[in-house]
C-alpha cells in the first residue's frame, strides 16, 4: 500500500520541555490509525503538525507527497483541500448554521451552483446521520455529539481522501460513542478513506484502528497493529491494554 | 458546624488530647490555638486520643500528622490511640501522600532582579510578535489589493454594518453631549468679558479639529475594539480559528482585513457625524444662554473656521481606525486557552487602543503645527 503520511525523526520543543525527540512512523493508504498515548506525551500535538498548525523543531513530514515544511503557498492551499479535519468539540463557525458551515469549503473552492451545493449538503448531512431538518440550527442550538457530526459532514464536505480526527468520541455517551465508530467504519467503507485518529476510548481503538503508534517517553513506543500490543514490554501499554478483553 | 472538643489532661511529664467529636476543616484552627498554649518544655509523653472521634477529614488528618512530626522533631514520645478503621485509613492516605511530596522538586527561587529581567525580555517578544503581526497584515494586504477577486466585500461589508452604522446613535449621542457641556462652561466664561459670538471660533475649531475626531475613536475602541478582541480570543478558544486554518481559509484574510478595511472606512464617516452633532449641541447653547441665533451662528462659522481643521480631523480617521483595529486584533490572537485570557486581552486592547490613538493625535498635532497647517 501506498504510504500517504511520513513522520521521520520529528521534534518538538515547547519552551524548555521535549515533547518529540525523533518520532517515526507511516501511515499507508486505506487505514484507519490510531495515536495513543499517556497524556501529555503530544499526540494531539502530532497531528497539529502534520496539518500544518504548528512547526517542529527538526526533522520532516509528508503528506500526501509534499513536504509540509517546504511547501508553497499555492500547494498548501492545494493540499488543505485534499484533506479533512475534525477538531475535539467540532469547531464549527459558531456565527454560521450547519448547512452554511458545510457550504463554505464549496462555495470558497468550487464553481458549483447553489442548487448543486445544497444537495451535497444534504447527502452529507444524511450521510452522517443527522437529520435534514437540523441544518438550519446554529453550533449553539445543538447538543456536543450532534457538533461533532456537523463537524465531520464539513471535513468531508469536499470528498477528502484523508481525515484527521481528534478524539472523536471523547465527551460522547457510550451508545453515541459506538454509534461514531460504526459511522467511521462505514466511511472507509464508502468512501475509501483513510483515517487518522487521537483516541482514549478502548472500546473505539479495538473497534475502528487497523494500526496504532503508541507516543511514550518522546518517541514511539510501538507501531503496529493491536493484535500482538500486550506482549510488548511498555508499562503504559501494559496499564492500557493489560486487562481489556476484546 | 463546629462540634468538636479538644480535652487537654497534664499529669507531670504525660499530656492527653482528648479529641471528641466530628474534627473537619473548620475545627482545626481553634485546635492548633489551644494546643499552642500548651507549655511543652518538660514534656516527654503525647498521647493523641481519637476514640471518642466519629469523623476525620483529610485536612485535620494532615494536621494530625504535622503534629506529630513536630513532637517527634522535640524528642517527645507520642502517639495516636485510634480504633476506627476509617480514621486509620484516612492517616494513612495523608502519610503517604505527604512522603511522596517530599520527593518533588521545590520550585526555583527567583529574586526580583530575575522577575524585572524576565518582564522585560517579555515585554521585548511581545513587541517583536507585534511587529511580526503588522508585517504579516502588510503582506495580506498586498495579495488583497493584487486582484479585487481576493478583496472579501461580504465581510467587509458585514463589519462595516457592526461597527459602523450601529455606532452612529451611541458616537451622535457622545458627540452631541459634549459639543453642550464644552459650549456651556465656556458660555459662562465669555459672557464675563461680553465676548459671546467666540463660542463659534471655539466650538467650531475644537469639535472639528480635535474633540470629535478623539471622542469618535475612544467610543469605537471601547465599542468595536473589545469586540474584536473578545470575537477573535472565543473563536481561538473554541478552535474555529485552527478549523479556517486547516480548511485553507487564512484568518488574516477572512477575518483581520476585513475589519480593519471597514473600520477604516467608516472612523472618517462616524467622525463628520460627531462633527454635526457636536456643532449643534454647541449652536444649541449659544442660542439659549448666549441669545446667538442660529443664522448668526452659521455665518460667523463661515467666516472664522477655516474648511482645514474639518480635513485635519476627517484625515486622523482612517489611522485611529487602523491602530484600533489592528491592536484589537492582535490581542484577540493573543487570547491563549483559557476564558481569564479573554477578559485580560479585551481590557488591554481597549487601554492600549485608546493609548495609541492619543499618541498618535499628540504626533499629529505637533506634525500639523510644525507644518503651519
Amino acid at each position: 500500500m501506498k504510504p500517504i503520511i511520513k513522520v521521520k525523526d520529528v521534534k518538538t520543543i515547547f519552551d524548555e520541555r521535549v515533547i518529540h525527540n525523533g518520532l517515526n512512523l507511516t501511515i499507508s493508504e486505506g487505514e484507519i490509525y490510531g495515536l495513543l498515548g499517556p497524556s501529555g506525551c503530544g499526540k494531539t500535538t502530532l497531528m497539529r503538525e502534520m496539518v500544518m498548525l504548528q512547526d517542529t523543531h527538526g526533522g520532516h513530514i509528508d503528506v500526501l507527497g509534499y513536504n509540509i515544511d517546504t511547501i508553497s503557498t499555492t500547494n498548501s492551499q492545494k493540499l488543505r483541500q485534499e484533506w479533512g479535519v475534525l477538531f475535539q468539540a467540532g469547531a464549527l463557525f459558531s456565527s454560521l448554521t450547519i448547512a452554511q458551515n458545510i457550504a463554505l469549503p464549496l462555495q470558497e473552492y468550487t464553481d458549483l451552483s447553489q442548487t448543486m451545493i445544497d444537495e451535497i449538503i444534504k447527502f452529507k448531512i444524511d450521510l452522517v446521520g443527522l437529520k435534514q431538518e437540523d441544518a438550519i440550527l446554529y453550533p449553539y442550538q445543538i447538543s456536543g455529539g450532534m457538533k461533532k457530526k456537523a463537524g465531520l459532514a464539513r471535513a468531508l464536505a469536499m470528498d477528502p481522501k484523508l481525515l484527521f480526527l481528534d478524539e472523536p468520541t471523547s465527551g460522547l455517551d457510550p451508545i453515541s460513542a459506538r454509534d461514531f465508530d460504526s459511522l467511521i467504519l462505514k466511511l472507509r467503507s464508502l468512501l475509501g478513506l483513510t483515517i487518522v485518529m487521537v483516541s482514549h476510548d478502548l472500546q473505539s481503538i479495538y473497534d475502528t484502528l487497523d494500526k496504532v503508534a503508541i507516543i511514550d517517553n518522546k518517541k514511539i513506543a510501538y507501531e503496529g497493529s493491536l493484535k500482538n500490543i500486550k506482549s510488548v514490554d511498555n508499562e503504559f501499554i501494559q496499564t492500557f491494554f493489560g486487562k481489556f478483553n476484546e | 458546624m463546629i462540634n468538636s472538643t479538644l480535652k487537654i489532661i497534664q499529669e507531670k511529664d504525660n499530656l492527653t488530647l482528648f479529641f471528641m467529636g466530628k474534627l473537619s476543616l473548620h475545627t482545626i484552627t481553634q485546635n492548633q490555638n489551644s494546643i499552642d498554649k500548651i507549655d511543652t518544655l518538660d514534656l516527654k509523653n503525647i498521647t493523641i486520643d481519637l476514640t471518642d472521634v466519629n469523623y476525620l477529614d483529610t485536612a485535620t488528618a494532615m494536621f494530625l500528622n504535622n503534629l506529630y512530626n513536630h513532637f517527634l522533631s522535640l524528642n517527645i514520645k507520642i502517639e495516636i490511640i485510634t480504633q476506627n478503621e476509617d480514621i486509620l485509613h484516612t492517616l494513612k492516605l495523608v502519610q503517604r501522600d505527604y512522603k511522596q511530596k517530599i520527593d518533588t522538586k521545590t520550585l526555583k527561587r527567583t529574586n526580583i532582579f530575575n522577575k524585572f529581567g524576565k518582564y522585560i525580555y517579555n515585554s521585548f517578544l511581545g513587541i517583536l510578535s507585534f511587529i511580526n503581526f503588522l508585517g504579516i497584515i502588510f503582506a495580506t494586504q498586498i495579495y488583497y489589493f493584487k486582484s479585487p477577486k481576493h478583496i472579501r466585500f461580504k465581510e467587509i461589508a458585514f463589519e462595516i454594518n457592526e461597527s459602523g452604522i450601529k455606532a452612529l446613535g451611541i458616537v451622535s449621542l457622545t458627540s452631541f453631549l459634549i459639543g453642550l457641556v464644552i459650549a456651556y462652561q465656556s458660555a459662562y466664561q465669555l459672557k464675563l468679558y461680553g465676548a459671546n459670538i467666540f463660542i463659534v471660533d471655539m466650538i467650531g475649531i475644537s469639535i472639528l479639529r480635535e474633540l470629535a475626531p478623539l471622542i469618535t475613536a475612544i467610543v469605537i475602541a471601547g465599542r468595536s475594539g473589545s469586540a474584536f478582541t473578545a470575537q477573535i480570543g472565543a473563536m481561538k478558544i473554541t478552535e474555529e480559528l485552527d478549523a479556517m486554518r486547516t480548511m485553507g481559509f487564512d484568518p488574516y484574510i477572512f477575518l483581520v482585513m476585513p475589519r480593519i478595511i471597514a473600520l477604516m472606512i467608516m472612523l472618517p464617516i462616524l467622525i463628520f457625524i460627531s462633527d454635526i452633532m457636536g456643532v449643534l449641541g454647541g449652536m444649541l447653547v449659544a442660542n439659549i444662554d448666549l441669545q446667538i441665533t442660529v443664522e448668526l451662528f452659521i455665518e460667523r462659522f463661515n467666516e472664522v473656521v477655516a474648511v482645514k481643521h474639518f480635513y485635519i480631523g476627517i484625515l486622523k480617521g482612517p489611522f485611529f481606525a487602523f491602530l484600533i483595529a489592528s491592536i484589537a486584533i492582535y490581542r484577540g490572537l493573543m487570547v491563549k486557552n483559557d476564558t481569564q485570557s479573554i477578559g485580560f486581552n479585551t481590557t488591554k486592547s481597549v487601554v492600549e487602543a485608546i493609548f495609541a490613538v492619543i499618541v498618535c493625535d499628540a504626533i499629529f498635532s505637533i506634525v500639523f503645527t510644525n507644518l503651519g497647517i
